[in-house]
């Protein structure tokens, strides 16, 4: 498995590309360039670092669940606490770092789609701070479901827009940000907030991510002094668990991705890409989708907005494919029990997406032995869902 | 010779600018586009562009998002699209061409969609999610089926890009008139003469104008510059004015887009 992965032309194997209208394609080959460009320039990886400490609040420390640890009966679980980062999860480490870009690039207006809204709240955040325009486009359904962090997009200075077609969700907010975008490329950049999208995009997002997967590694070497047996994160698009893995690829390590069941793979009713759909090109990139036989892309459902989404970024399903990385899935119902029970024995309150991959580390830390390490990405906080839960629990 | 390039040939020796229509498959009703098909013939399209809908049209405005979404819960497939070209071809000589997105396409398998749509009386396909850079199976499958395969061309494409179209394209070119989705506009994008200009440089092959195209004004401003022009959601929401009664509709709208601008 090499870092050197994808291509130029942002091909993992026969996954990902550059599926996008001709209107944004100079847009998107002038991303690539001033991509490339700050990767290689110290100075705008010394203010990505130093941002990310004194805004971002990195590092986040890698945690001992011992009672959930205990529950398991098997291996240690630890949690890499995303959770703690500003604005409540990973997406932060993103926004961060495309809205930086953007401003090398000198554009002045940022767009954005958000399913949950963390990725919403994150990247009005970064918007704030520097002073940009921001429109946060986002599924109506979702806007209902997700009230308080629409809320906070507005009190952070963002335009929210409502979008109503489709299934009113991740998917369709994307398509409108994608028009959006395609109208006013000359002004604007697209922060895609996960590890999918046309070329450079996956590649990008990777790269601002695995802040993620090469403190844990580190950390867990001093608390441990050792590599995890197994790393386990939440696959909406993918955009945390990309940046956990990377940093693992050459490691003899398990990486474990989690896709949302929902009301479970048979009802038809998830959101489990990898494991229940097959490859097609949707936003840009070939890669798993779910879509019915006539290629139209699935509505989708899970009981957490944020993976509530039928793509699937490439590298996951090169990683699938290569059998580098395993993909499972996990009900709503099975990810619900592990909020509860990490709020109870751990004094935590994980994100529903997160909860996702908590879900299949306990039964996986199982039967492993107790000189075993589960870590486990806890890539956001769960206060956005109380109303969900409450409504769950009835 | 294809209907293609015989229709703009003889458009040529004419001197005058081609109008391409464009129906949603199976909008207003799954049973209605071949009847529309006859109608825009014979009310002054030289062409005719099928759009296969698709769940999630990215390049398309509201009005296409709105026909393609009512057509696919119509129950519009790709199959039933296949058979109304085919039942359109029986009325008609005029060339046909399919629009739709790269997925359902690859979800039919692109060799079998190019040759059952050959096989229908298709002409040609257009694809907005599949730049040059990407076509390379699809052109393979379109060349093995003699179907032409045609490229965009926008505003904000580079020289290297507007190459690339040129390079890649059969059939015609296809000039995006604004930059930004499809969907009527009272104006034309100033840049868009300069635009034709360009990629005249780089190809023999007809240049075709489209997105935002409304108006007896726009055709006239277009006349001696492009080669044709398609007329997209106007057509629709002309349609959707009137849908107990789409194809007089379709009559009326191109028959007034044919009539000389006043003054």
């Amino acid at each position: 498995m090499s870092q050197a992965t994808p291509d130029t032309r942002g091909r993992y194997g026969n996954y990902g590309g550059q599926y996008i209208p001709e209107t944004l394609m100079a847009a998107v080959d002038e991303l690539t360039a001033a991509f490339d460009a700050a990767v290689k320039d110290d100075g705008f990886r010394h203010e990505f670092e130093y941002l990310s400490r004194t805004f971002s609040g990195r590092p986040t420390p890698v945690y001992r669940a011992d009672r959930l640890t205990h529950e398991a009966g098997g291996a240690e679980i630890w949690f890499k606490r995303e959770d703690l980062c500003h604005t409540g999860a990973h997406k932060i480490n993103n926004a961060l770092g495309q809205v930086l870009l953007a401003r090398r690039m000198g554009k002045r207006r940022i767009i954005a789609e958000t399913g949950a809204g963390q990725h919403g709240v994150a990247v009005a955040t970064v918007c704030a701070k520097f002073g940009l325009q921001c429109e946060v486009y986002m599924g109506v359904d979702d806007m209902a479901r997700q009230a308080i962090n629409v809320y906070k997009m507005r009190l952070l200075g963002a335009t929210v827009t409502p979008v109503e077609s489709g299934s009113k969700t991740l998917k369709d907010a994307t398509n409108e940000a994608i028009r959006d975008w395609v109208t006013n490329v000359r002004t604007t950049h697209y922060v895609i907030g996960s590890a999918v999208g046309p070329h450079p995009y996956p590649l990008m997002v990777r790269e601002f991510q695995s802040v993620i997967g090469r403190e844990a590694r580190a950390q867990m070497l001093v608390e441990t002094g050792r590599l995890p047996t197994a790393v386990v994160a939440c696959v909406g698009g993918g955009s945390n668990a990309i940046g956990i893995f990377a940093p693992f690829y050459d490691d003899p390590v398990r990486l474990v991705g989690v896709e949302a069941a929902g009301r479970g793979l048979k009802s038809g009713a998830h959101a489990a890409s990898i494991v229940g759909g097959r490859p097609g090109v949707l936003h840009g990139s070939f890669s798993y989708l779910l879509q019915d036989e006539d290629g139209q892309v699935m509505a989708t459902h899970s009981i957490s907005a944020g993976l509530d989404y039928p793509g699937v970024g490439p590298e996951h399903a090169f990683l699938h494919d290569q059998h580098r990385a395993e993909y499972v899935s996990v009900t709503d119902e099975q990810a619900l029990a592990a909020f509860h029970q990490t709020s109870r024995l751990e004094g935590i309150i994980p994100a529903l997406e997160s909860s996702h991959a908590i879900a299949y580390a306990m039964p996986l830390a199982a039967e492993l032995a107790a000189e075993d390490l589960v870590l486990v990405n806890l890539s956001g906080r769960g206060d956005k869902d109380l109303d969900i839960v409450r409504g769950a629990s009835g | 010779m294809s209907r293609i390039a015989a229709t703009f040939a003889r458009l040529g020796a004419q001197g005058r600018l081609g109008l391409i229509a464009y129906l949603t498959v199976g909008y207003p009703r799954l049973d209605a586009t071949p009847a529309l098909v006859e109608a825009a013939a014979e009310s002054g399209a030289d062409a005719i562009e099928l759009g296969i809908p698709f769940s999630d049209p990215l390049a398309d405005g509201r009005t296409i998002q709105a026909a393609s979404q009512q057509a696919l819960k119509g129950g519009v497939t790709v199959g039933r699209a296949l058979e109304a070209a085919s039942a359109a071809r029986k009325k008609t000589e005029v060339p046909l061409l399919f629009m739709t997105y790269l997925n359902p396409i690859l979800a039919f398998g692109l060799e079998r969609f190019c040759r059952a749509a050959t096989e229908a009386g298709v002409d040609g396909l257009i694809v907005p999610d599949l730049p040059p850079a990407e076509s390379v199976d699809l052109r393979r499958a379109a060349d093995a089926s003699h179907i032409d395969l045609v490229f965009f061309v926008a505003p904000t494409s580079s020289e290297t890009g507007i190459v690339a179209a040129c390079r890649a394209a059969t059939g015609f070119i296809y000039c995006i008139a604004v930059t930004g989705v499809t969907g009527a506009r009272p104006e034309l994008d100033p840049a868009l003469l300069p635009l034709i200009e360009t990629v005249r440089r780089h190809t023999n092959l007809p240049i075709v104008v489209g997105f935002g195209i409304s108006r007896v004004e726009h055709l006239k401003a277009l006349e001696g510059k492009a080669d044709g022009v398609i007329v997209a959601s106007a057509l629709l929401d002309a349609i959707a004015r009137a849908p107990e009664d789409p194809a007089g509709q379709v009559r009326r709208f191109l028959s007034d887009l044919r009539r000389p601008a006043a003054g």
